[in-house]
């Protein structure tokens, strides 16, 4: 299988049978491992860097779970294609600017995928959608320990797995959950929020990662930490704090409807006709609106099935997505033009609103 | 009026001074306006005290400064520049300089997770295996015959091991 006609299929995200979950978008678990007696890559040469690729292949593909799967090395990836990687959450930024000898593995179903190369010589991610911490942890150990009887990773019984960089040592495990709190960034919470996770050891980022912003109110919520406690323990307190997390974006929702539901289904009549019927669309806006349709979906102005497809859409209206549809390459403007006309037909589609059923009690 | 803090990472005046808890401990940082703008200081939600204090902690007069990992030839210097290490070896080379650190970016300092238990059960069969082999050469050597027999069989019994692994999976 190549990556072309891997991204060609839906993605895990993109699944339409998958979207039950009202807060929690996405669940996923990267492990950082290395390789005994290499040296890390960035420290690495090319030639050393090609070997360490090399071997990594070999171990994944021979893995139940990468057996039919996608790899390239990223040298051999198109602009696009890295970039429509990267907006599906299946490679880094990161990786996609790496200099020679970095690869990727993607299993077919795109829940799996490998960085080769990257800062650490393995960065194993899964993928589910919705709240699965458990799940993905579960999954991604068995895959970790087939992996461990074909290569030799670099261990301290000290200090655990060891990684280029000593803020992934011990479990080199990051465990996240991607969440949409439209009413939290709303009733202006998100600061309070922020700083609540950050006292409990966990770190909020946007989107895509460190630096990027919330568009579409959607945050990242992971583990800091890596170090002095076991991976179970990791998982355990990110839940809880997840949790929390959920239950203030639910109060935060119920008081929105309580004190004002007028300007809230503005808000969301507004999102829709505005989806409805432009005809230019920035990627930041159209989040922005399809945040605001997914609350709708969540409060029951729109059915529930509608949910898959905002999720889809929130992949879709990304601009590798939308350059993808079209046949020669865009300037920006012309891809708001097309994101529009995309979305216009989605929604011609859509559900129409219903804004008696809930909240007005 | 008490001299001016100066700057963590660089010799200006530091301006910025900020204070993160995280996992109940307090950091704190001391920066010049440039150094914060360019660590990101100013975006709370994309901003971590424990990067930034990883190469603050590193001073020149420190003991490894002068060492050279045997592995791959990092130095103190590089870890400066880059914020990673070398190789894996690294850590062991510049032991002194990761051990403080790692009280305050961790929960703990010593591993609690994982074990790659198939992985270093090899690496112990490779080991046992390279000792035997030595053995064997010793007691060649030496004419005892009935040990290096010993040592022979029992090095084809791991290798044996080692080829047909229990399949755990």
């Amino acid at each position: 299988m190549t990556i072309a006609s891997l991204l060609a299929t839906p993605s895990e995200l993109t699944d339409t049978a998958s979207s039950k979950s009202a807060v929690v978008l996405m669940t996923r678990i990267r492990l950082a491992r290395n390789l005994a007696g290499k040296p890390f890559p960035g420290w690495a040469r090319e030639a050393q860097r090609a070997e360490v690729l090399a071997a990594c292949q070999e171990a994944l593909l021979a893995s139940a779970p990468m057996k039919r799967g996608a790899h390239a090395a990223v040298s051999a990836l198109t602009e696009l294609e890295k970039q429509m990687l990267v907006e599906r959450h299946l490679i880094s930024r990161e990786l996609s600017g790496s200099p020679a000898g970095s690869g990727v593995v993607i299993n077919k179903d795109q829940t799996v995928s490998v960085m080769i190369n990257e800062e650490d010589h393995l960065r194993i991610q899964v993928l589910r959608s919705g709240f699965q911490l458990k799940k993905a942890w579960n999954f991604i150990n068995a895959l970790d320990t087939e992996l461990e009887a074909r290569l030799d990773y670099a261990f301290s019984p000290r200090l655990g797995y060891l990684t280029a960089c000593p803020t992934n040592l011990g479990t080199g495990m990051r465990a996240s959950a991607m969440m949409h709190l439209p009413a939290l960034v709303i009733a202006g919470q998100m600061e309070k929020i922020v700083r609540a996770v950050n006292q409990l050891g966990m770190v909020v980022r946007g989107l895509f990662g460190e630096g990027s912003d919330a568009s579409g109110s959607i945050f990242q919520i992971s583990n800091q930490t890596t170090l002095g406690e076991s991976e179970e323990a990791i998982i355990k307190r990110l839940g809880s704090v997840l949790e929390s997390i959920i239950e203030h974006e639910l109060n935060a929702r119920a008081k929105l409807v309580e004190s004002d539901a007028t300007k809230l289904f503005d808000k969301i009549g507004r999102a829709y006709g505005i989806l409805q019927n432009c005809h230019q669309l920035t990627s930041t806006e159209a989040m922005n609106l399809l945040s605001l349709l997914r609350l709708g979906i969540d409060l029951g102005v729109f059915p529930e099935d509608g949910r898959a497809i905002i999720d889809r859409l929130f992949i879709e209206s990304q601009p590798g997505h939308i350059q993808r549809s079209a046949q020669h390459d865009l300037e920006s403007n012309q891809r708001d033009i097309l994101r529009a006309e995309r979305l216009r037909l989605e929604f011609a589609q859509f559900a129409k609103p219903n804004f008696t059923i809930n909240g007005q009690n | 009026m008490a001299s001016p803090l100066k700057c963590d990472l660089c010799p200006n005046p530091a301006t910025v001074h900020l204070t993160q808890i995280v996992n109940n401990k307090v950091h704190k940082v001391d920066l010049c306006e440039a150094c914060a703008q360019s660590k990101g200081v100013t975006d709370p939600s994309g901003f971590s005290l424990a990067d930034l204090l990883l190469k603050a902690s590193l001073n020149p007069e420190a003991p490894t400064a002068g060492v050279r990992c045997e592995q791959c030839g990092f130095t103190q210097n590089d870890f400066k520049k880059h914020g990673r290490f070398g190789c894996p070896q690294c850590y062991a080379t510049f032991s002194t300089l990761v051990e403080p650190m790692l009280d305050n970016m961790h929960k703990g300092t010593a591993h609690a997770g994982k074990i790659p238990e198939r992985a270093l059960e090899r690496k112990s069969l490779h080991e046992r295996i390279a000792e035997l082999e030595t053995n064997l050469d010793k007691a060649v050597k030496s004419e005892l015959y009935e040990d290096a027999a010993r040592f022979r069989d029992e090095i084809n019994q791991l290798k044996q091991a080692f080829e047909h692994p229990k399949s755990a999976l």
